[in-house]
């Protein structure tokens, strides 16, 4: 009894931070990106600072009509918001936020769980792509595609290295062997780390397979109301992941002073603060181009991953 | 292992007529896995038919985890939904992809087909079910297929096949490289 009580806690808690978290940083978002561009965002919901404002898009999201266009593939045009969005919430299951099992779940491959995981959530923007009888939708999920199967590669890459360094796969294993010599030793994996995650969320600057000045909004032109609200939900809530997993691989997860009672507020200061260079790189670069994004990945992403790897194997060889 | 304990083991083998709950679970998500690998092959649209195989594909994972190969499990969902679903949707979406039935995905060698697809599936039942008669997995135990086992088996005992495969699979990339190169050849050197 015990037991399942302890296992629902753990599931409900997932589930808080799954639907707390990507609001947080949608709001920061809306916060951050007016500042830098000297504006004051929203102010009125809410009252102090707009702090309501994305409660209100939800309320609006809801009351809108959900529209199926008349020749689109029903059940699947259905289907896909929820295919995009359960992977990040599967995958939060497994990251670690501090010592001593405060995670989900603790697997014994999680690494390999969560990079799984993870590339499933593409599934449904190829579902809504396809699923939307709209040429911009299919175009919008053709470079979907595309930019997932460059990028699958040196993230999975840059991961692998962490693994060989720490010797094992479990994501709590990985942050208990962390020394602080690991972030300079592990720093080209955790730049392809981090790029590769970027353009598997299509945030800009690599966010082409949404371009709105070309194909109006890729793969989810077609949605409205709440299955719309669902694909943003699942870009934050990829930006949450992204960050936790990058702390948690290459900036020492809960390590820090006093991480014995505090190292939770560790990682989610670390994530806080890659979630912050997430915003700050979409209003600061601007987009690529197709190629340019396919050439960044095969010619320059895969051979540092490479070098990273080579590197790991030989410090690993030198200090056993 | 010698007789004698063989025997010992074998009394303390679970029967077939009083399943536990992991067993259960085990048969109807291969039920599931079965029904959605022949929609696979019977639906006539064709983008249905891939997302078929992505439930296909998924149920073998439950069933990998079921048997407690998590390496496996997740190793399937990597690479099969993740990565060769995608390329299978984008290579479809690429060249033939309507919404609504496709009357031209049937083939005519749908007999030989059926023919060969039922050998080979005899083939693979046989071999398995020889190889592991009678072979039962403790669930409840250590698990056995953590990726610390399955790392030492495969590097310990399998390395060769294991070397044969990877330079097989690199020739592989090599050749469609100089394949997919070989038609604007003319045009890149310009």
């Amino acid at each position: 009894m015990n037991d399942t009580l302890d296992v629902v806690l753990r599931l409900v808690g997932v589930l808080v931070v799954f639907l707390v978290l990507p609001l947080l940083v949608g709001q920061t978002e809306h916060k951050v990106m007016a500042h830098m561009q000297g504006r004051l965002g929203p102010m009125y919901a809410g009252g102090f600072h707009g702090w309501a404002q994305l409660v209100a898009d939800g309320v609006k999201f809801a009351q809108k009509e959900d529209i199926v266009p008349a020749d689109a593939d029903r059940r699947i045009f259905q289907l896909a918001p929820a295919v995009a969005l359960l992977p990040y919430l599967l995958v939060l299951i497994a990251i670690p936020v501090g010592p001593h099992g405060f995670v989900g779940q603790a697997l014994d491959a999680g690494l390999f769980f969560v990079l799984a995981v993870m590339g499933v959530g593409v599934l449904g923007s190829l579902m809504a792509g396809w699923a939307s009888a709209n040429k911009f939708s299919l175009l919008g999920a053709l470079r979907t595609a595309a930019q997932l199967l460059a990028y699958e590669l040196p993230m999975l890459l840059a991961a692998a290295s962490v693994a060989m360094a720490a010797g094992t796969l479990s994501l709590p294993g990985i942050v208990e062997s962390y020394h602080w010599w690991w972030t300079p030793w592990q720093l080209l994996g955790g730049l392809v780390f981090f790029t590769a995650g970027l353009a598997e969320l299509q945030r800009p600057p690599f966010d082409m397979p949404v371009a709105d000045s070309e194909i109006i909004f890729g793969a989810y032109t077609e949605y409205t109301g709440l299955r719309f609200a669902l694909f943003l939900l699942s870009e934050y809530a990829g930006i949450v992941v992204l960050s936790g997993l990058t702390t948690v691989l290459f900036l020492g997860g809960w390590h820090g002073p006093w991480s014995g009672s505090v190292g939770w507020l560790w990682t989610l200061l670390k994530a806080a603060l890659l979630s912050f260079v997430v915003i700050w790189l979409r209003v600061s670069y601007p987009r690529l181009r197709e190629d340019q994004l396919q050439k960044l990945a095969w010619t320059v992403l895969i051979p540092l991953s490479l070098a990273q790897i080579a590197l790991t194997g030989v410090v690993k060889v030198v200090i056993s | 292992m010698n007789p004698g304990s063989a025997l010992a083991a074998a009394a303390h083998h679970p029967g077939f007529l009083s399943p536990t709950g992991v067993e259960i679970t085990f048969v109807l998500v291969g039920l599931a896995t079965l029904g959605a690998a022949l929609l696979t092959v019977t639906t006539r649209q064709l983008v249905h038919a891939a997302l078929w195989l992505v439930v296909a594909l998924g149920g073998l994972a439950v069933e990998y985890l079921l048997l407690t190969a998590e390496f496996i499990a997740w190793v399937q969902v990597l690479i099969y939904v993740g990565s060769v679903v995608v390329l299978l949707l984008f290579g479809l979406m690429l060249t033939r992809a309507p919404i609504g039935r496709s009357p031209d995905a049937d083939s005519g060698n749908r007999w030989v087909a059926v023919a060969v697809a039922g050998a080979a599936a005899v083939t693979l039942v046989w071999v398995v079910v020889d190889a592991f008669r009678s072979t039962w997995i403790d669930v409840h135990g250590a698990v056995q297929g953590t990726s610390h086992a399955t790392g030492t088996s495969l590097f310990r005992h399998w390395v060769l096949p294991f070397e044969a495969l990877s330079v097989l699979l690199l020739a592989a990339l090599v050749g469609a490289i100089v394949l997919s190169r070989r038609d604007d050849g003319g045009k890149e050197t310009q």
